[in-house]
């Protein structure tokens, strides 16, 4: 809660060449980036709370994404780890192996304004043009100016 | 056409979000109009009631109980879970188009007619948008009889249960038997307690009825006025028929207020005390002055009308008298049937040997079983006449008609009472005219197939009530076939046939929504038994003890408005 103001992603919370034996595998290494960050305090623990709501519903999507996601006690600030991964990662998607995993951290209590932008990212998920622009962009900071661009919330 | 959705899942952040925006998207594409409302952690917008109104239908993409569902009650609706829409929202708006369709289609009710029990899909027909007068009485009533079905099932199974254990004398049971004398080993206790709650459940049957046919007409606001109109309805002895018409009254007296322009200072209020305040009072007033005198003089016409046919044939006598034991179960006429022939009961009192009394007492009672009994047949034979909530009401139906409790067969009166009503009164009018042919005797007021060690001849008495039963499951299948689609209307809690598949392979199990408790429509808390031995105006106005065939009176009771030996407890 230090910084409430951070953007939801960097380009330190990109991984462009995510290579992962499993969805656990995929979650861990994206979770590893928030935690560097400083945005996720207890690595282990937020895991924990991602595989239970994993557990609950796969959080594979339509159009190869992955969007394992969490409310956790352990998020400092609402935060996007944006993998992609061309080799793809299984999260029991409708159509094949997730290309794109998004794993949300979202704080246990954060309040309004926060979720907006977590609902905004959610709803561009369904458009195929953002998936695309995401899977062709050059770099990791392009990746993150792109959803940043699109996810902000007029 | 034009939609409202719901949206929720469990983390409320994510797929919320993908399936609103999944099925705005698909239906800007199909040429629907949606509005959403994501029941999610960044807050909702509620849909307004005019939005909500002016939908063809509901869609629930909702992994949670949906927040206020009472909004939407009497709307065709889908219930599809979170992730159909993410998948395939073109697919959940198409089979939420249907939903509308199948609504719209059943009520305009004139095509294909003389259909039923044939495997008809369901015709397309032309979408009016706003249905009619017809389909929305009947969404209204079948609101209002669904949230019924469980106090009457409930209720009735307790009841027969009691008789089970406790005999049939245990309809006289004091509470103190439970309360001050309760015995762990007497089934004399378990049955007074079996009995006592079955009873105090039943107390409900017309003001919850009443009370959501008035929600469904006016949502909350509607809901007090509504429980008063069918309190008042038992209160003045109008049966169930009377809980029609106040929650008719109810509803639209509260949705007129509603409508009022009102200062903007008092228009907060209006819904939660106003509104209900002045609408339970015209509904009071009218049920009280209005309902009660002429009913009062219908009793006492119909009692001095059955007084001069006895003497003529017996048969004719109970013939007519299974015709007022089906007409309204419970309500006026019925009540003067079961009266006469309990007061008979009384005059012969012991006497041994075959009294004219006691077979007119065996033929009212095989009237009273007939009606669940006919329908729990008829929606068994004919199962897709019923609606999803009516065929599971028709296997309780079975026991209580067993048992001689004649309100089994309400929700479905209730919810077509012009068709429902006489397929039933035709069936009683011959259980009762073959029983009094038959000679067969009884020599209780009550209890059904539990009493039958105190029938004289009970071959021919149950010979009679199967007759009966057949005729009434062949009059309800003759009735609702005609004019009618092979497809029933569904009702407004279950769903529409074909989307239950989707449901089935699309959704998971919903969840409890750990980020908030939902209120839920709760009974009143005032006692069971509100008005039990109140000092009322009319000598016998509170509300009676309930009797098979839902009459109060006591073999030892010959008039009963005149004598309060109900309310002497």
């Amino acid at each position: 809660m230090s910084e409430p103001n951070r953007p939801l992603v960097t380009a330190e919370l990109v991984d462009t060449g995510l290579s992962a034996s499993d969805r656990d595998d995929a979650a861990r290494q994206l979770a590893a980036l928030l935690h560097k960050a400083g945005r996720v305090s207890d690595l282990d623990g937020f895991l924990d709370d991602v595989r239970a709501r994993e557990a609950q519903m796969a959080t594979g999507m339509p159009g190869r994404v992955g969007l394992p996601h969490a409310r956790s006690a352990h998020v400092a600030v609402p935060s996007l780890a944006v993998g992609i991964c061309p080799g793809g990662v299984d999260f029991g998607g409708p159509d094949g192996p997730a290309r794109l995993v998004f794993l949300i951290a979202a704080p246990a209590g954060s309040d309004e304004d926060h979720m907006r932008i977590l609902a905004a990212l959610a709803r561009k998920l369904i458009h195929a043009e953002f998936r695309e622009a995401l899977l062709e962009s050059p770099d990791a900071r392009s990746v993150a100016d792109t959803v940043i661009r699109e996810v902000d919330v007029a | 056409m034009k939609f409202v959705a719901i949206t929720s899942c469990p983390t409320g952040i994510a797929h919320t979000y993908m399936a609103a925006e999944a099925l705005e998207q698909a239906a800007k594409a199909e040429g629907h109009e949606i509005r959403v409302e994501p029941q999610g952690a960044a807050g909702a917008q509620a849909l307004g009631a005019d939005v909500i109104s002016a939908a063809d239908a509901v869609i629930y993409a909702a992994d949670l109980e949906v927040r206020d569902k009472g909004r939407f009650a009497g709307k065709p609706y889908v219930d599809v879970g979170v992730k159909a829409p993410i998948n395939d929202a073109k697919a959940v708006l198409a089979s939420a188009a249907e939903a509308a369709r199948a609504r719209t289609g059943a009520a305009s009710g004139a095509a294909a007619a003389g259909t039923g029990g044939a495997d008809v899909p369901t015709p397309e027909t032309k979408v009016a948008s706003g249905a009619g007068v017809g389909t929305r009485v009947r969404q209204w009533l079948m609101t209002g009889v669904s949230y019924m079905i469980p106090f009457v099932a409930a209720g009735g199974i307790l009841i027969a249960l009691g008789f089970m254990i406790g005999g049939y004398e245990i309809a006289d049971a004091e509470p103190s038997t439970v309360i001050d004398d309760f015995s762990v080993v007497s089934a004399h206790s378990w049955g007074a307690l079996l009995f006592l709650s079955g009873d105090a459940l039943f107390a409900f049957l017309v003001p919850v009825l009443a009370g959501f046919i008035a929600f469904a007409i006016a949502d909350r606001p509607g809901l007090a006025p509504g429980f008063l109109g069918g309190a008042v309805a038992v209160t003045v002895e109008a049966g169930f028929l009377g809980g029609l018409a106040a929650g008719f009254l109810a509803g639209f007296v509260a949705l007129g207020l509603g409508r009022m322009p009102v200062p903007s200072a008092v228009r907060s209020i209006m819904p939660v005390v106003v509104t209900p305040l002045v609408a339970s009072f015209v509904t009071g007033l009218v049920m009280f002055l209005i309902l009660g005198r002429p009913l009062e003089a219908l009793m006492s016409g119909l009692s001095s009308w059955l007084g001069s046919l006895t003497g003529g044939s017996l048969i004719l006598l109970g013939a007519v008298l299974g015709l007022m034991m089906a007409f309204d179960m419970g309500g006026p006429v019925n009540k003067v049937a079961y009266t006469f022939a309990t007061a008979g009961l009384a005059t012969v009192g012991t006497t041994s040997g075959d009294a004219v009394e006691f077979t007119i007492m065996a033929a009212v009672m095989a009237a009273g079983m007939t009606p669940p009994l006919g329908l729990a047949l008829a929606t068994v034979v004919w199962r897709r006449l019923f609606t999803p909530a009516e065929v599971q009401n028709g296997k309780a139906a079975w026991l209580l008609g067993a048992s001689f409790i004649t309100e089994g067969a309400i929700p479905f009166a209730a919810a077509d009472p012009l068709r429902v009503i006489p397929s039933l009164m035709v069936g009683s009018g011959v259980a009762g005219g073959l029983v009094a042919a038959s000679g067969a005797t009884l020599r209780a007021p009550h209890g059904g197939v539990w009493v039958i060690p105190l029938i004289g001849s009970p071959l021919m008495f149950l010979a009679a009530i199967a007759a009966g039963s057949v005729v009434t499951a062949l009059a309800v299948w003759a009735l609702k076939s005609v004019g009618r689609r092979s497809r029933p209307p569904e009702s407004a809690p279950t769903a529409p046939r074909g989307h239950r598949r989707l449901t089935s392979r699309l959704r998971p199990p919903r969840r409890e929504d750990p980020r908030r408790t939902e209120p839920c429509p709760s009974a009143p808390r005032r006692s069971a038994r509100p008005s039990a031995c109140t000092p009322a105006p009319r000598a016998c106005s509170c509300r009676p003890r309930w009797r098979p065939g839902s009459r109060s009176a006591s073999p030892e009771k010959t008039d009963p408005p005149a004598t309060p030996a109900a309310c002497s407890r």
